[in-house]
């Protein structure tokens, strides 16, 4: 298969697609993208924060399972085109397992004969062994130290920045599969690699880590997540389509999606995915670059399109982030609904009967929720004039019952008492749906970077 | 006046810090937006779920995107993997924001005394 270009060589844009943007996006927009985007590359960002020990906890049930569940659709969905058309695929789907990962892409690309694709396989975030030989590293946000952690721990992964990827772009890879790298870097590598770019030209980097941070969430910059029907109308949701950046050698670049997909790209979609969980806008930090996006402006240039100027960076961080997973006891939750009239007072009276049940088994009230769905559960003590005491304005209300206990018997035991409602409660509940799951919790620690190592490893179709 | 008739709003999440984006519709409102929509009136809005000796609200300007940034420290009950929050995200935090009452849009406003009362509605008066 041919490669698009020899690394470093000017080109005059690079249009990269944004194929997903968490574990559970949608599949036929990254389609639309390879058929009818030029695009050149095609990434999929799908791993948050805490995903990475749930696959990690799977892996250690299966030794072939441990990455994204689905990377056999996206695959099946795009890259029988994409090695046609020559679009190089970048994706983080390789979770807690990338070599796992990698070896079912390689097996796909072999049965549909796929010949001269190459695989790579970027590993080196699992970092569990160097940390458990730290205990006294402390934990950043809170107290404590992982030693704190004890016995608990069951994973840590450093946030790697572009360097295995642009490794493996140069060395020709078509496919380059990775667990844990910062978000932004999954974008920042491939323009590293096209247009030559001095990873410690801080500015230009921070250009990319901006191109990255708007292209990361997917449909958050072209329409999702946004509609508020007569304030903020969008066309099209129901076939949304994913963004594209169009990035010159400069840095400058233009967001923009497929014409005639749903949604749209406008200032006001872009302004809200550029701040969206950055904390400080003037100091985004992540593996490659601390990025400034204080100053950065947008231009509507054309119908969805929009060009972004005036992001900047500084120097990388010394030390990279690492999330550790641990086991932090239990969950149980039961739900239960009442309808029709009086249904709020029926609620109020399930709740009672629920606190005084539940706290009789001794489980600890201040790690405990008792509250009604469509009155005070999202919005948490903030009425907003709804007129929620008025029991004929709500025909029907959820009751809801959740506690963090430290064992899985006790999680059971408040699942139970709202089941036991069904025949024991005030009259008319119905719908009861209750659960137990055992938490994962992450703490952050810094390790410097030079205790970490990424490498890369190529298999050929 | 509710505040999502002058502007609209994202929130996401980091650990146990919520990150919501307040954006002005129309640039001309972005003072009085700014001016009304203070980080302690924030911090004043969301005090059912800052509790914590740790929770904090800090505000950021960027006028020329007309947007006011607020990171509120320990307002998710521990965050994603440990909130028994419906909403463990604190997804639904900024349309929640878009609820807070900025007043009589015509008017020099007097910031409410700290021993002015709550409506039933727990919005300032």
């Amino acid at each position: 298969m041919v490669t698009l270009q020899a690394s470093g060589s000017e080109r005059s844009a690079l249009r990269i697609g944004s194929g997903a943007g968490f574990a559970d996006d949608r599949i036929e927009p990254a389609v639309q993208l390879v058929e009818h985007g030029d695009i050149q590359y095609l990434v999929f960002e799908c791993l948050a924060e805490r995903s990475v020990a749930l696959a990690e906890l799977e892996r250690r049930r299966d030794p072939d399972r441990g990455y994204n569940p689905w990377l056999a659709d996206r695959m099946a969905a795009v890259l029988p085109e994409c090695a046609r058309r020559g679009i190089r695929v970048i994706t983080n789907m390789g979770a807690a397992n990338p070599r796992a990962a990698g070896a079912l892409v390689t097996e796909f690309a072999r049965a549909r004969e796929l010949r001269g694709l190459s695989v790579a396989v970027v590993t080196g975030d699992d970092v569990l062994d160097r940390i458990l030989e730290r205990p006294d590293l402390p934990l950043l946000e809170r107290e404590g130290t992982v030693g704190s952690l004890g016995e608990r721990v069951v994973s840590a992964h450093a946030y790697l920045g572009c360097e295995g990827i642009t490794h493996a772009l140069s060395a020709g890879a078509d496919v380059v599969i990775t667990g844990r790298v910062a978000d932004p870097s999954l974008y920042i590598a491939p323009l590293v690699h096209e247009f030559g770019w001095d990873t410690s030209n801080w500015n230009l980097i921070g250009k990319g880590a901006c191109v990255g941070h708007l292209m990361e969430c997917g449909a958050q910059v072209t329409g999702g997540y946004f509609a508020d029907p007569g304030h903020k109308d969008v066309p099209g949701l129901a076939d949304l389509g994913f963004p594209i950046a169009e990035v010159h050698g400069d840095g400058t670049f233009r967001i923009s999606k497929v014409e005639g997909s749903g949604g749209q790209v406008t200032t006001a979609t872009c302004t809200e995915q550029l701040l969206y969980e950055v904390h400080d806008p003037s100091a985004y930090p992540s593996a490659d670059v601390v990025a400034d996006f204080s100053q950065v402006r947008f231009d509507e240039s054309g119908h969805d399109t929009v060009l972004v100027r005036g992001a900047r960076g500084r120097r990388r961080p010394d030390d990279l982030k690492v999330s550790v997973g641990y086991r932090d006891g239990f969950t149980g939750e039961g739900q239960i609904s009442y309808a029709g009239p009086n249904a709020l007072p029926r609620a109020r009276l399930a709740l009672e009967i629920l606190r005084e049940r539940i706290e009789k088994q001794g489980i600890d009230p201040g790690a405990t929720r008792y509250e009604l769905i469509g009155v005070d559960s999202v919005s948490r003590g903030l009425g907003l004039g709804t007129g929620t005491d008025d029991p004929d304005r709500l025909n029907e209300v959820r009751v809801r019952v959740a506690g963090r206990t430290d064992s899985a018997d006790q999680a059971r035991r408040i699942a139970h008492e709202v089941s036991a409602m069904w025949l024991n409660g005030p009259a008319g509940g119905g719908g009861v749906v209750c659960s137990v799951t055992e938490r994962i919790a992450i703490a952050s620690v810094f390790l410097p970077r030079s205790d970490v190592t990424s490498s890369v490893t190529f298999a050929e179709v | 006046m509710l505040l999502h008739e002058l502007a609209h709003a994202r929130s996401g999440d980091k650990g146990n810090v919520s990150d919501i984006t307040v954006i002005v519709y129309e640039t001309a409102d972005f003072p009085l937006v700014r001016e009304r929509v203070t980080a302690e009136r924030v911090r004043r809005h969301f005090s059912a779920l800052l509790e914590g000796d740790e929770s904090d609200v800090r505000r950021y300007e960027l006028p020329h995107l007309g947007a006011l940034k607020f990171v509120l420290e320990g307002a998710l009950d521990g965050g994603v993997t440990r909130s028994l929050n419906l909403d463990t995200h604190g997804k639904c935090l900024g349309s929640l924001l878009l609820g807070m009452d900025i007043g009589d849009v015509h008017a020099e406003e007097q910031e409410p005394e700290s021993s002015g009362t709550r409506t039933s509605h727990g919005i300032w008066r």
